[in-house]
């Protein structure tokens, strides 16, 4: 037996007393640490995937819609501009390079993207399994789709219309697996992509069985009437990102969104919710300080008989102290890592709940240098909550105590 | 050897309390008889270093209390004293047992012989592991006596430790009490306005 022991005791001896405080912290801390931990999570997440994107060029429209589906692929297009139009943006000599997207067909809710070798480039993507493609109709597969969808080099894939699961199938043409991708922990593991020319071929094909008749016509435009969703740029010099974007935004039909300015917009939208959702928590961290002084200020009152009586068996106020402190760091602590616990549980549930929901990634679990203060705060909450008690055993008269039962 | 000369206490000026010198040999044990408000319970606290007189001199087994500091006292009393409360007190988070172990922790000192010892010989060795709330009274008398013991004292304070006994039971308590600390080598000192009592000790204090 020893003065650790008869806190535990004391706490195990009022259990809904201490698990309240418990409870309380824990949600406090909690609460923030999820909102630091998805806040730092998405940022990275979402910076990780800008990486080498200056400029999205794409039809007009909302400049955040166009950002959000063709840099992050979770939102539709804004939709459609003429191939020819693009080229003359990429062939200006301000552009360093750039990588067509072309959307409208899915597998399984899986998004088939028409684009160039590029892209894989972009992501820092590699192929694990098989080649690159050679002639349209073939495609290479990112990690996540061939792990959720168990696909294997030479499966052949039925595309639907449109980007979600419901759409019409393109009966006739299939896509052929001739690589697998390497995680690359960014958008491009959620991805099939294929030649620009599938895309084109498998629409138009489509058109055919309406008019037949205008075949030869198309033939002659070709290179006009060719369309793409969007492109992706890089300026060879970064101050070319204030200029350019305007100048084609203006004399254009096209629009220019870039897409740091775009995901830093956001984030001042999130960021006021987030900032309102953590006072609210640091207030339950307030009243679970408060709930923890009562508890101990209670129980002071309830086993003023007990401390009496561990006087009179010769504890020392210091001792009386160490049992305070003891019973209010343990409940504190425990709150802590309660709050830890549930955080780490929050972000493994929203993970999996954004993960189903629109097939995106959230990277694993870290510490946040927050936490750390979280650690000192949880102590000092203690700390503060154990005074008043302690001061009170100092004043404590045993002898009149005694007396007075 | 105990031996106190002119105490004398009062409660914010107004209630004076003279107290009776006493004088005992090692081994001699004392009973202190007297009428409620005379001050009896003061008199232990004073004995028991719980508070200081105003004056006067104590002394056991040749230190000096009234000179101690608090945080003195509070070694002495742990090393030196037991005491019995007419109403037990306990922690009640804890068991009999781990009650007395606490008691042996405050004064460094840890002794599960004697535990089980005294606990037999009061006859309670079952409800070792029994919360205090779960025994009756006589049983939590018991668990007084053993704890007043557990930290080998040589002096044993009580205070009106029959008080609210019937006389078979009055009678058990203080043979029991006397014969544990003559056991365990502890002088006894009990106060009490309890005559029943007087039959029990050779000698005895009016106050």
């Amino acid at each position: 037996m020893n003065i650790f022991r008869l806190s535990i005791k004391n706490i195990f001896d009022k259990p809904l007393r201490s698990l309240i405080t418990v409870i309380l912290l824990a949600l406090g801390i909690g609460i923030i640490s999820l909102l630091l931990q998805l806040n730092s999570l998405v940022k990275d997440q979402m910076e990780n995937n800008l990486k080498g994107i200056d400029m999205v060029v794409g039809a007009k429209g909302s400049p955040l819609q166009l950002i959000l589906s063709s840099v992050y692929h979770i939102d539709s297009p804004t939709g459609n501009i003429s191939l020819h139009e693009a080229e003359k943006i990429s062939k200006n000599k301000m552009v360093k390079s750039s990588i067509k997207l072309l959307y409208g067909d899915n597998h399984k809710g899986f998004r088939i993207v028409g684009t160039e070798k590029k892209l894989i480039e972009l992501y820092k993507g590699s192929i694990i399994e098989g080649r690159e493609w050679n002639k349209p109709y073939e495609v290479i597969v990112g990690s996540k789709v061939s792990d959720k969808l168990n696909i294997n080099l030479g499966d052949d894939l039925v595309s639907s219309h449109g980007l979600r699961e419901t759409g019409q199938s393109h009966s006739k043409k299939s896509f052929k697996v001739v690589g697998l991708l390497k995680p690359s922990n960014s958008v491009l593991d959620q991805l099939i992509i294929t030649p620009p020319e599938s895309i084109w071929d498998i629409h138009s094909s489509d058109d055919h069985k309406n008019g037949e008749h205008e075949h030869e016509h198309e033939h002659e435009h070709e290179n006009e009437n060719k369309e793409i969703t969007a492109m992706l740029i890089k300026f060879k010099s970064p101050m070319n990102i204030i200029q350019f974007p305007r100048q084609i935004n203006e004399n254009t039909n096209l629009q220019a969104a870039v897409p740091s300015y775009e995901i830093s917009r956001l984030f001042k939208l999130f960021g006021f919710g987030i900032k309102t959702l953590t006072y609210l928590a640091y207030l339950i961290i307030i009243v679970s300080g408060f709930s923890l002084f009562i508890n101990l200020f209670n129980s002071m009152n309830d086993k003023k008989y007990e401390m009496a009586f561990l006087r009179t068996i010769g504890a020392s106020k210091f001792q009386l102290s160490k049992m305070i402190i003891f019973e209010s760091l343990i409940l504190t602590l425990s709150g802590f890592i309660v709050g830890v616990l549930f955080s780490r549980f929050g972000v493994m549930f929203v993970s999996f709940l954004i993960d189903k929901n629109i097939n995106y990634n959230l990277e694993t679990i870290k510490i946040l240098n927050q936490e750390y203060w979280f650690f000192g705060l949880a102590i000092l909450i203690g700390l503060i909550a154990s005074l008043i008690p302690m001061i009170q055993v100092y004043k404590m008269n045993i002898s009149k105590i005694l007396a007075d039962e | 050897m105990i031996e106190t000369k002119q105490i004398k206490f009062s409660y914010d000026n107004q209630v004076f309390f003279n107290f009776p010198d006493i004088n005992l040999k090692n081994g001699e044990n004392l009973l202190i008889i007297g009428n409620s408000g005379i001050g009896k319970t003061t008199l232990l606290h004073i004995l028991s270093g719980l508070i200081k007189s105003n004056c006067g001199s104590i002394k056991l087994f040749g230190k000096e209390i009234t000179k101690f500091s608090s945080f003195q006292l509070d070694e002495f009393r742990r090393n030196n004293i037991g005491i019995v409360f007419q109403k037990p007190h306990f922690i009640n988070s804890l068991t009999v047992k781990e009650n007395l172990q606490l008691a042996q922790y405050i004064a460094n000192k840890n002794n599960d012989e004697l535990i089980e010892n005294v606990l037999k010989n009061l006859n309670i060795l079952n409800k070792s592991n029994k919360m205090t709330n779960e025994l009756s009274q006589g049983e939590k008398q018991r668990v007084s006596i053993a704890l007043s013991i557990a930290n080998s004292p040589k002096l044993i304070l009580a205070d009106e430790p029959t008080s609210s006994l019937d006389d078979d039971n009055c009678s058990d308590v203080i043979k029991l009490l006397k014969k544990q600390a003559t056991d365990y080598g502890a002088q006894l000192i009990v106060i009490t306005h309890d005559n029943r009592l007087k039959k029990h000790f050779k000698k005895s204090l009016e106050l």
